[in-house]
């Protein structure tokens, strides 16, 4: 996030004012690619996600830029141009959402056993039926059992630097990795951004890194053959402990993205208002300026010590981080834009799992809401707030799953006579 | 904080007029933030952008449910929304209109412009119909002065060169001088 002394600063001394975009999220995704200096796109349009490519072919176009666009005829073949790429050493992109991933998975699930490093932008969107093209976390967290990376950003300026920070994550563990980010909350909004030397980009992800799975004619060998069972759950335990193992990484290339554009989004969680909070919603995405600006206002109002951990790594999942903060914390609402059927909201099922192991448990509490794109308002965290103080004192008992915003007079409607 | 809402048709370019009132703030010094109504849009049908300005950076992405401002691109829309919905007593009502609007239950002020016939008169015409986003930034400079028109123009004409540039500004221009306050007998008070 550009802070505001840093605008300040930029427009006071006109200096690298140049380098400051006002951007949607994808045309931000855009940049990051041309940034990071991909070779090869497989592009495939859905909405929200197809500007991305429209502004992607627009540099390539008009800066003459050496990008190999390849569109093809559906998101299965798109994962597939770029697995090709990844797998001759090139570095690799392509973007999707909601069906477009569906219908893309066999192929994700391919490049993640492949432990090719691509990385995927999803702009996040709920899936049919019904149709639908509001935004939704589900699709994003799909991949996150597919043997990929997941991580989630905020705002534009971290939607770009995110995507510069995954190729460093996937060519260090060679694991691929997903930027989701929130459709049309992120996706067609815009904002200011600015835009890093191209020289420190280039040197944050050099393209020289060790590629022991690049083919190779003179020293050939085979990808993704046959196996029998003797190895295939070794590969499987290799993807678990690189994932597990990451979740420090994911702190450290923060800390290096600090040092050369003095921008920090806190490794895999940012924390906000922790040091004496009693209370917390754990969020992600673009709804957490809205969780923070609800906690500040709970304090102010009701003296509620609230505040907000923002889950910016799904994988790695923020064990070791999420437990010393719990450690402090007399009750957690997780906001899942995302379900479970019958179950919780997916972010909350992991977190009980995490935490389950601690002496003394905060309650863990599940919300479930802005399905579809159904707004999730700052008075809703508000109330979550006020409704985890009262889970506190024992005046409100803890349920598996409670719901933002539910018109149950609307599934009487429609499903009761069903 | 200002929240401003759009009320126009797809094609009339209000989801444009709300990321160029972002860029002429940045170009101010101040933060903004831009986002369209999510549907699936159709031109011709009734959509709504917003627009957040502030001297802070934003990091809130609700919905604008209390605007400040409240800006129409078809005087049609009036019959058919609600536009005054949640605007904030002592808010600010921008129509693009050639007549008065008889009927209004506002506690706020009422600037009235014809964008459509600056725009005719300029032909700045997209397949058949005026384009009238830039025209009714020009009357939101007027009425409210949270933009400067000198800034709107400068954006406009990086945003488009030559002559669409040169005409889209004209818009603008024409529409600032022309924007007037509307107080009528007839709009009864909150």
């Amino acid at each position: 996030m550009i802070k505001e002394g840093d605008m300040v600063s930029i427009i006071e001394k006109k200096e690298g004012i140049s380098n400051v975009k006002v951007v949607t999220a994808n045309e931000a995704v855009a940049l990051a690619v041309k940034c990071s200096r991909v070779d090869v796109v497989g592009a495939y349009p859905i909405t929200p996600q197809t500007s991305i490519m429209e502004y992607l072919a627009k540099y390539v176009e008009t800066e003459n830029l050496p990008i190999e666009i390849v569109r093809v005829e559906s998101e299965h073949s798109a994962m597939a141009v770029a697995m090709g790429a990844a797998a001759v050493g090139a570095r690799a992109f392509t973007a999707t959402s909601s069906q477009g991933l569906l219908y893309m998975a066999e192929m994700v699930y391919w490049v993640g056993g492949s432990r090719l490093p691509v990385v995927l932008a999803i702009a996040s969107r709920a899936m049919g039926a019904p149709w639908i093209i509001g935004n939704e976390h589900t699709d994003v967290l799909l991949p996150r059992e597919w043997g990929w990376m997941v991580l989630f950003p905020e705002d534009n300026q971290e939607v770009f630097d995110t995507i510069i920070q995954a190729y460093k994550l996937a060519d260090s563990t060679l694991i691929p990795v997903v930027v989701g980010l929130d459709g049309f909350l992120l996706s067609h909004t815009t904002m200011p951004i600015s835009i890093p030397e191209q020289s420190l980009i280039d040197s944050f992800i050099p393209k020289n890194t060790p590629k022991p799975y690049a083919l190779d004619t003179a020293n050939p060998f085979t990808h993704g053959n046959a196996v029998h069972s003797n190895v295939y759950l070794e590969f499987r335990y290799d993807i678990f402990r690189t994932i597990q193992e990451a979740e420090d990484l994911v702190d450290e290339i923060d800390r290096e993205w600090e040092k050369i554009t003095g921008r920090s989004y806190g490794g895999v969680i940012q924390e906000y208002l922790l040091d004496d909070a009693d209370v917390a919603i754990i969020v992600m995405g673009a709804s957490s300026g809205d969780a923070k600006q609800a906690a500040k206002n709970v304090r102010e109002k009701y003296g509620i010590r609230a505040g907000v951990i923002r889950l910016r790594s799904i994988r790695p999942f923020p064990f070791k981080r999420l437990t010393k903060l719990a450690n402090n914390l007399k009750a957690i609402g997780v906001v899942d834009r995302n379900i479970s059927p019958g179950v919780a909201g997916m972010i909350a099922t992991e977190v009980k799992f995490a935490l389950y192991d601690l002496e003394k448990r905060p309650i863990v509490q599940s919300y479930i809401g802005g399905l579809g794109g159904k707004d999730i308002k700052v008075s809703d965290f508000e109330n979550i707030f006020v409704e985890l103080s009262q889970m506190v004192e024992g005046k409100v008992t803890p349920e598996r799953a409670k719901w933002i915003g539910l018109d149950l007079s609307l599934v009487e409607q429609y499903f009761e006579e069903v | 904080m200002i929240e401003i809402k759009f009320f126009g048709r797809g094609g009339q370019g209000a989801v444009t007029a709300a990321n160029l009132i972002v860029q002429a703030c940045f170009k101010e010094g101040k933060f903004g933030l831009a986002f369209p109504s999510f549907g699936a849009e159709r031109r011709g049908a009734i959509l709504n952008a917003y627009a957040r300005i502030d001297n802070n950076p934003i990091n809130v992405h609700q919905q604008i449910y209390e605007p400040d401002i409240v800006v129409v691109l078809d005087k049609k829309i009036l019959h058919m929304a609600n536009v005054v919905e949640g605007l904030k007593p002592g808010g600010y009502l921008i129509i693009n209109t050639n007549t008065i609007p008889e009927e209004l239950n506002i506690d706020g002020r009422l600037f009235i412009v014809d964008a459509t016939r600056i725009c005719l008169d300029l032909n700045l015409v997209i397949s058949g119909w005026p384009v009238v986003n830039t025209a009714i930034l020009g009357a939101l400079s007027k009425a409210t002065n949270i933009i400067k028109i000198d800034t709107l123009i400068q954006i406009i004409e990086e945003n488009w060169k030559g002559e669409v540039g040169r005409k889209n500004s004209e818009a603008c221009k024409k529409a600032f001088q022309e924007t007037y306050e509307v107080v009528l007998k007839s709009f009864t008070r909150r």
